[in-house]
């Protein structure tokens, strides 16, 4: 009797061992494998490192013939097109999460029916964006918009250069476009989640529906909303396919919009597999581990913004 | 049912229906609310007070799927005709709810201006004047005026439901519906808010719906007893509690069941 | 003072001051243009969907016939080139990553789920939620350092397990999502009944769990199959059927990009026919996993 539960335990016991550790080693392996990214991207770069030291991040010049790098350009291409992606994106994205959320809260199914197609934007893969904006966005962009935008204010900087169509004006459009999904889809979780007791306070004020909207849900949600942007803002930094195929792809820093441009992860895409010597390869790597600084540096403040709301 | 039922009633309810989707909650309410008194509705839970109450102030229709059939009058207008502008309406009856709800990105000050600022008052003087009357109103001045500038919600619950009035009184509503204001609140808070709510009868028509009888008792000159949906009772608070003239309210108001 | 709620000029008075009757009007209206406003962002957001989804069907759909799924691609100018080998690398380089991801990914997630406070737990998710941020071109730089330049070659196998990082995130999340739902009743329930820790987890738990489950994979799977940007530095991309797993290999969003960029107009009408096979390769995925589940596709996963 007393033999049969030892050993009934005993494999009781050995059975949740065994299942505890297999699935801890996959957890294990993620924070190993992590850990290696972060340690390669580090090796890759030392090279970069040692020889430019942190003017790299400043230095604007980028010759692969005569072996100098700096990252400037493409600091400022993520972050112009990127600027330009908020911009654009934000306000649609807010738009599309009021609409859905507050105006149609008396039609779930049409709500839900156009939710799914927003995400359907989502579903597109960046090289096909890409595809898209280099024959159809591209040129209409370029005879509809930044002709007449150059011909009537070229006065502006912005607008001073000669449009071609590829450049940082159409990667911006394209990257506001991918970003809309992701802002409105949190937003709208966001906006859901105040309290119906908020709405119905300034109601019972007397306050038409949008009154109740910026002045009650709009405020409550402000943290989250934020984070919900900043959370697209990191998604417009990493996105490579789409941006390489219409920004231009030739480092550069200058007011135009008009001008082309080119990106930390678009250089990385284009010239990788082109580097010839070993110190350029190191230097594209550092672009890498800059991008991945920048991405995570956003992605943790989303997060940060995020968890308030809970 | 008939010495109080005068042409003087501040708001009236005519065959009122209100229910969600295929559910009636109420089913042809007639009740007739005097001006300048408190009002108290009385029932089980589930009897349909907080959908009648909902339905005076036209809240009950931003429910998806709330239907309403029936006419209320304020001042003998149908405040449910086609053309009537519900914000008009929701200014000129206001109310409180169960739970504090103070906007909590706001301060104290701009709590109790909220309702105003929505109808493009802008004077300091004049916003400065009337948070401090509503607040005063609402025996909360004392209390905070020191702290205007604090968040709505670093109050305690009673003073926050008391802040909650007062955002209310700001508007100059003639009506006051609440919702069972002092549920969520402790005994000492919940004596201010009775006491208060008492004071408010002098300027509005108050109607408060509460499932506490003792509260009915204390603080309401007039109780109807709704029940499933139906107004059974109506009458002075006096006689609804020492002459229930129907069976299910005197069953109700000794306790046999709710 | 019967006031004539009908009315548009009642004289709204409060505080003393005579509000104008403009106010209520200015206000209705600001309410219309404030409706008016958003609904136009809606439709500012469904019209580049319908214009992608539309120029993908117009210019891709000529291209397509059956020489142009079972061929290789010939030179240019050379008719009948097809997009055989990209549909078969892809199809081997996907499915070798699922085969890597899903035990890492599903076992991480139950980790998280069953033993959420464990410290190795709280650091593991932690990285988890940083690797999913992981621009996908900079994991392709990790690819390429490590197996890339130690095996000397671009390759499937470097490509697989590029996809592979990008899908073990999703997966791991996902399962942790969908595991941490089931009522901890149940699991009481399963336990009290005398089942064992493991048994439980593995027949009651997952068991629940398992549409969560399938849709974190789906979902992976997706994303997998629409990446581009690791492949280009692992992959490489090729014109001929991969011979083994150590060689430059075709993938369709490689091809997509390859021939999108290309200068010759024969290419660039192959790309359209690669994008419109793409596209319905990834409307299937998400909207199978709609209809499966009703989740969130694509986003969910990522956010």
């Amino acid at each position: 009797m007393w033999g049969l539960t030892i050993n009934v335990k005993r494999k009781v016991l050995k059975g949740d061992i065994t299942l505890k550790a297999a699935v801890g080693v996959a957890a294990v392996s993620i924070t190993c494998l992590l850990g290696l990214l972060a340690v390669e991207l580090f090796l890759g770069s030392t090279r970069s490192i040692t020889k430019f030291g942190l003017p790299f991040v400043e230095g604007t010049t980028w010759d692969p013939v005569h072996d100098i790098f700096g990252a400037l350009p493409f600091i400022y291409g993520t972050l112009l097109t990127s600027a330009i992606a908020l911009l654009l994106g934000f306000p649609i994205s807010i738009g599309v999460a009021i609409f859905l959320t507050e105006k149609l809260k008396t039609k779930k199914a049409i709500a839900n029916v156009l939710g799914t197609l927003i995400e359907l934007l989502a579903a597109v893969p960046s090289v096909i964006y890409g595809l898209w904006g280099l024959f159809f966005l591209s040129p209409l962009l370029r005879d509809f918009v930044e002709t007449p935008l150059h011909r009537y204010l070229g006065f502006v900087p912005l607008f001073s250069g000669t449009p071609f169509g590829l450049d940082f004006f159409t990667a911006g459009i394209i990257l506001a476009i991918m970003i809309i999904p992701t802002v409105s889809a949190v937003s709208k979780d966001i906006l859901n989640a105040v309290p119906n007791s908020q709405r119905e306070a300034m109601y019972s004020l007397g306050a038409t529906d949008w009154e109740v909207i910026q002045k009650s849900v709009l405020p409550y949600a402000r943290s989250g909303i934020f984070g919900a942007t900043i959370l697209g803002l990191g998604r417009a930094v990493g996105e490579t396919m789409a941006v390489t195929m219409v920004i231009g792809n030739t480092p550069s820093i200058t007011a135009s919009l008009f001008s082309g441009g080119y990106t930390l992860s678009a250089v990385i895409a284009n010239e990788f597999t082109e580097a010839a010597s070993p110190l350029y390869l190191s230097a594209l790597v550092e672009l890498g581990l800059i991008l991945f600084f920048v991405a995570l540096a956003i992605n943790v403040f989303a997060r940060l913004l995020l968890w308030r709301m809970r | 049912m008939s010495d109080y039922q005068t042409t003087t009633s501040k708001l009236e309810t005519k065959r009122l229906k209100a229910g969600f989707g295929k559910l009636e909650v109420l089913k042809n309410v007639n009740l007739q609310i005097p001006e300048r008194s408190i009002t108290a509705i009385m029932g089980p839970s589930g009897c349909g007070k907080t959908t009648f109450i909902r339905c005076l102030n036209r809240l009950h229709e931003l429910t998806p799927g709330a239907k309403v059939e029936g006419e209320v009058i304020l001042d003998g207008a149908n405040i449910y005709s086609p053309k009537v502008d519900p914000v008009a309406i929701r200014r000129r009856i206001g109310m409180v709810f169960q739970k504090p709800n103070p906007f909590p990105t706001m301060s104290i000050y701009d709590n109790v201006l909220a309702g105003l600022k929505l109808n493009g008052v802008k004077d300091k003087k004049i916003l400065d004047e009337v948070a401090e009357r509503s607040l005063r109103m609402a025996f909360l001045w004392d209390e905070v005026k020191n702290h205007l500038k604090k968040p709505g919600t670093a109050l305690s619950g009673g003073q926050q439901q008391r802040l909650c009035i007062a955002r209310s009184l700001a508007v100059e509503p003639e009506v006051i519906l609440m919702d069972e204001p002092c549920s969520a609140l402790d005994p000492i808070a919940t004596a201010k808010i009775e006491e208060l709510i008492v004071s408010l009868k002098r300027d509005y028509t108050v109607v408060i719906v509460t499932h506490n009888m003792q509260q009915a008792a204390r603080v309401s000159d007039f109780t109807a007893f709704l029940y499933i949906g139906e107004l059974i009772e109506y009458g002075s608070t006096k006689d609804i509690f020492e002459n229930p003239k129907s069976e299910i309210t005197e069953k109700y108001i000794t306790g046999k069941f709710g | 003072m019967v006031q004539n709620l009908e009315s548009e000029k009642v004289d709204l008075i409060i505080a003393g001051i005579s509000l104008a009757p403009g106010v209520a009007r200015r206000r209705r209206i600001v309410n219309k243009v404030m409706t008016g406003l958003v609904f136009t962002a809606v439709v500012l957001a469904m019209v580049p969907l319908v214009l992608i989804l539309g120029e993908v069907v117009l210019r891709g759909a000529p291209a397509i016939n059956l020489s142009f799924l079972t061929n290789l691609p010939r030179p240019v100018g050379v008719p009948g080139g097809g997009i055989a080998n990209a549909l078969v690398g892809s199809f081997i380089m996907v499915g070798l990553a699922t085969l890597i991801a899903v035990p890492i990914g599903v076992g991480a997630g139950i980790f998280f789920s069953e033993w959420p406070e464990s410290r190795l737990s709280i650091v593991s998710s932690f990285a988890n939620d940083v690797l999913a941020e992981f621009p996908s071109i900079v994991i392709g730089i990790f690819v390429y350092v490590v197996i890339v330049l130690s095996t000397k070659t671009f390759s499937g196998f470097a490509g697989a397990l590029a996809l592979s990082i990008i899908m073990i995130p999703i997966i791991a999340r996902t399962t942790e999502e969908s595991l941490k739902i089931v009522p901890i009743t149940l699991r009481e329930a399963s336990m009290a009944l005398g089942v064992s820790r493991w048994r439980t987890v593995i027949r009651v738990v997952i068991s629940t769990g398992k549409s969560g489950l399938a849709t974190g994979i789906l979902l992976a799977v997706a994303r997998a199959a629409g990446e581009t940007a690791p492949l280009i530095l692992t992959a490489l991309g090729s014109f001929y059927f991969p011979q083994g797993l150590f060689q430059p290999t075709a993938a369709l969003p490689l091809l997509i990009y390859t021939y999108g960029i290309s200068p010759f107009r024969d290419w660039q009408t192959q790309a359209w026919g690669a994008a419109l096979i793409l596209i319905i390769i990834m409307l299937a995925f998400n909207l199978s996993v709609k209809f499966f589940i009703g989740r969130r596709p694509a986003e969910r996963a990522e956010t």
